[in-house]
């Protein structure tokens, strides 16, 4: 097999994905739901609900505010409790529509038959529209609203649409297994955005470590001209974006570009069903698949869950927290974020969760650089990891600013790598989220 | 939930640590350890051990008692300074000398500046120029490979204890006006490929065979400790060099295959020049580094005043990584734009 990847840096990690064997199962609905107004990238979605209003599944409850925002929609039926604010994954607290559920009644709008619905009837702007009301964003992490990829700025052109069903980061799974059981929907969302696009070609990009995913897909994508599915290398980040282009395509998206400025728009496999299930279900997004995983639970699974249910409610169905869980990730264990508690709930970006054992929880003591320029060779952006740090050590802005310190997209290779255990990524996010607010203020003068 | 880390990504952690790259090491170097005591007998054991000892007790004392600081003194790097230090002089080396060039090699080679990571020069050589220096009859005076000299035959002066090393034979062969065919003839066993490949040579401790120093680097690539570059283009630059005056005019200098296996070109190449302290952080900062070394042991070789250059090589070439790895940068993701 031909497997691409991308050319410079790049780790990998033991890929532990425990839970890869396991059917996708719904989860129970919770006691109460709480559902983030701000799930995306961008400005929070405005409520539209008020404290004792009655909604059903799929009820709007936020609108998106400004260009990039999406909106959001009710996971439950039940009658709004309060609008308030709840920590979330990054451990802030911020708005929420909290919801006591009562059934499960959704908007009849809403078509739930499991009949694969092949025929695109809607248009380029009937379908980004769509997208838009249906509150659809990337579901790969990122949470960029998916229909402002879709609307092509004048001039831009765009030739290829890629699916980004990479899943690079180790144990997560559910990208996994929704190729594996929904791969018609996959494919027919693919076409979908094709559509939305216009362009002829599409294709998907999975690591060679998932070869029933990339036989299912191969063989069902001939019947949709213009679908490919490209086998890549196993080596992390291949799901990150910019990565990805370059191993599809053999394109370098610019400093300070989008994947647009380069012909291409990506978007996450997850994303792919559900623009199929926003489009030809009339479904907007409230829930998606979450692996939860861990050495030591005792159960390993991939739930399809409400948007809005309490990540707590997911560790008890497999049997609650083994004893010694010290750190509970929400995401991958390359780029997700270590979670104050387990009572944060799951939103549209939460891909999986993982419970790390005490003995691997902690960070080892950092020593002194013994400048093995591993972190150098790992970068995937070609950066200088080691000098980024120091810099931002003895805050030399300037010159982190001349070595592409914003550039970084923390993909976390250079601190995996180090053999003295340096906070790199630490600093190296100081000094991008400092270089960048000295270009901001720079540009305002 | 009360003892709950949290703590910013990446949660993943790589294989390697500090001590596992500085102990792996030590374990490549380890086949070179049995082939010279093979060749030289129980002193190059000794002679190792007691530099080896003497840099991590150095290294103790003044992190302990000076510095005052966190005590590193065991992670293994001060150990590879007294191998690698013991592997560059003769195994009839004085005790007391070694013991002064492993104390100066940590003490001024290494902890003035700061410990671990902050030496802008390889420890061990630093510490080899000094003895080559202080003591230059007695780091020049070579013993033949004795087969194994067990413990009970320390004290035996064994006959024709001082021979010349190849490089050092055909080096004042030629500076007398001889011809490389008359020294071949002279001499063959020097001329030996086989010979310079096992170590049945005179030389340092650890430099004679090439064939341990290859297995160790094998070692070293396996581990992932090291990248092929430094030492290939080391290699290649010296072959490069010797293989140009040697096409020049053949009777004068001898081929790039000799100067490869002969002294301490192969020790150098994969365990000096690639100490991660002392050398580039870019691959193509390694590969200027590697060849432009290679270059100048062959250029201090063939018309410097010492039959050997490897050493001094690589320290000059030390002296340049700050420069080179302020000018030359790795290729960056996106800024070298190819739009398809």
């Amino acid at each position: 097999m031909n497997l691409k990847t991308f050319r410079i840096g790049g780790v990998h990690p033991p890929e532990n994905k425990l839970s890869a064997g396991v059917p996708i199962e719904a989860a129970a609905l919770p006691k109460r739901a709480f559902i983030h107004l701000g799930q995306h990238l961008g400005a929070p979605a405005k409520p539209v609900v008020q404290k004792g209003d009655k909604v059903r599944v799929g009820t709007l409850i936020g609108t998106g505010e400004g260009f990039i925002s999406a909106a959001v929609h009710s996971s439950v039926s039940g009658t709004v409790f309060a609008i308030d604010a709840v920590v979330d994954a990054s451990g802030y607290k911020r708005p929420a529509v909290i919801i006591d559920v009562e059934g499960d009644e959704w908007e009849p709008a809403i078509d739930r038959s499991l009949e694969l619905k092949k025929e695109i009837t809607l248009d380029k702007k009937a379908i980004v529209d769509r997208l838009k009301e249906a509150g659809i964003v990337g579901l790969g992490g990122a949470t960029f609203p998916a229909h402002v990829k879709y609307m092509v700025p004048e001039g831009k052109k765009v030739d290829t649409l890629i699916i980004n069903a990479v899943e690079c980061e180790p144990y997560l799974t559910s990208d996994h297994r929704v190729m594996l059981e929904r791969a018609d929907e996959v494919l027919v969302g693919t076409r979908i955005l094709m559509t939305a696009l216009g362009v002829e070609r599409a294709v998907i990009g999975i690591e060679a470590n998932k070869p029933d995913a990339i036989e299912i897909l191969s063989r069902k994508a001939q019947d949709h001209p213009g679908i490919t599915v490209q086998a890549l290398k196993v080596q992390y980040p291949q799901g990150a974006e910019k990565q990805l282009i370059k191993a599809i395509l053999n394109r370098e998206v610019p400093s300070g570009k989008l994947p647009l400025d380069v012909g291409c728009v990506v978007n996450n496999v997850g994303t792919a069903v559900a623009v199929y299930e926003a489009v030809q279900k009339n479904k907007p997004l409230f829930e998606r698949v979450v692996t939860l995983t861990g050495k030591k639970i005792p159960k390993k699974a991939n739930f399809l869950v409400r948007v809005g249910t309490p990540i707590t409610q997911l560790i008890d169905a497999c049997g609650g927290a083994p004893e010694g869980t010290a750190k509970f990730i929400n995401g991958g264990p390359m780029m997700g974020k270590a979670m104050v508690n387990t009572d944060i709930p799951v939103t549209k970006g939460t891909s999986g969760v993982i419970l790390v054992d005490e003995s691997e929880a902690k960070r080892n003591a950092p020593g002194d650089c013994i400048r093995c320029a591993k972190c150098v060779a790992a970068c995937p952006m070609g950066l200088e990891p080691y000098l980024i740090e120091k810099q931002a050590e003895y805050a030399l802005w300037e010159d982190a600013e001349k070595e592409d310190a914003a550039d970084c997209m923390e993909c976390g290779c250079c601190q995996f790598t180090c053999p003295a255990a340096r906070p790199l990524l630490d600093n190296i996010r100081l000094a991008k989220a400092t270089v960048m607010r000295i270009r901001r203020e720079r540009s305002k003068k | 939930m009360s003892n709950t880390i949290v703590s910013l990504s990446p949660h993943a952690k790589g294989p390697l640590s500090t001590e596992k790259v500085m102990w792996g090491v030590v374990i490549a170097l380890l086949p070179s350890f049995a082939f010279s005591a093979y060749f030289f007998g129980i002193r190059a054991i000794v002679v190792t051990l007691v530099a080896t000892i003497a840099c991590i007790l150095t290294e103790f004392v003044i992190q302990k008692y000076l510095m005052r600081t966190t005590v590193t003194a065991f992670d293994g790097s001060a150990a590879i300074t007294g191998i690698l230090l013991a592997f560059n002089v003769p195994s009839s080396i004085p005790i007391w000398q070694m013991v002064l060039g492993a104390v100066f090699a940590i003490a001024i080679g290494k902890m003035v500046f700061g410990g671990l990571g902050r030496n802008p020069f390889n420890p061990a050589l630093l510490g080899r120029a000094f003895m080559l220096a202080s003591f230059p009859v007695d780091m020049t005076t070579w013993p033949i490979p004795v087969k194994t000299q067990w413990l009970w035959e320390m004290g035996k002066k064994v006959d024709g204890t001082t021979a010349a090393t190849p490089l050092g034979f055909f080096k004042e062969g030629i500076k007398m006006g001889g011809s490389m065919g008359d020294l071949v003839a002279q001499r063959p066993e020097l001329y030996d490929y086989f010979n310079l490949f096992i170590g049945n040579v005179g030389g340092c401790i650890g430099e004679v065979s090439s064939f341990a120093i290859l297995l160790g680097g094998i070692y070293l690539l396996y581990k992932k400790i090291i990248t092929w570059h430094i030492p290939v283009f080391y290699l290649g630059g010296l072959a490069l060099i010797t293989g140009i005056f040697w096409w020049m005019e053949p009777a004068k200098y001898a081929d790039p295959l000799f100067h490869l296996f002969a002294g301490g070109a192969m020790l150098g190449a994969w365990f000096m020049a690639t100490d991660m302290v002392t050398s580039p952080m870019t691959v193509k900062g390694q590969i200027l580094f590697a060849v432009c070394g290679g270059l100048l042991c062959g250029l201090i070789r063939l018309f410097g005043a010492f039959p050997e250059g490897c050493s001094y090589s690589i320290l000059i070439m030390n002296a340049f990584v700050p420069l080179i790895d302020k000018y030359i940068k790795p290729t960056r993701f996106g800024k070298e734009v190819n739009y398809g």
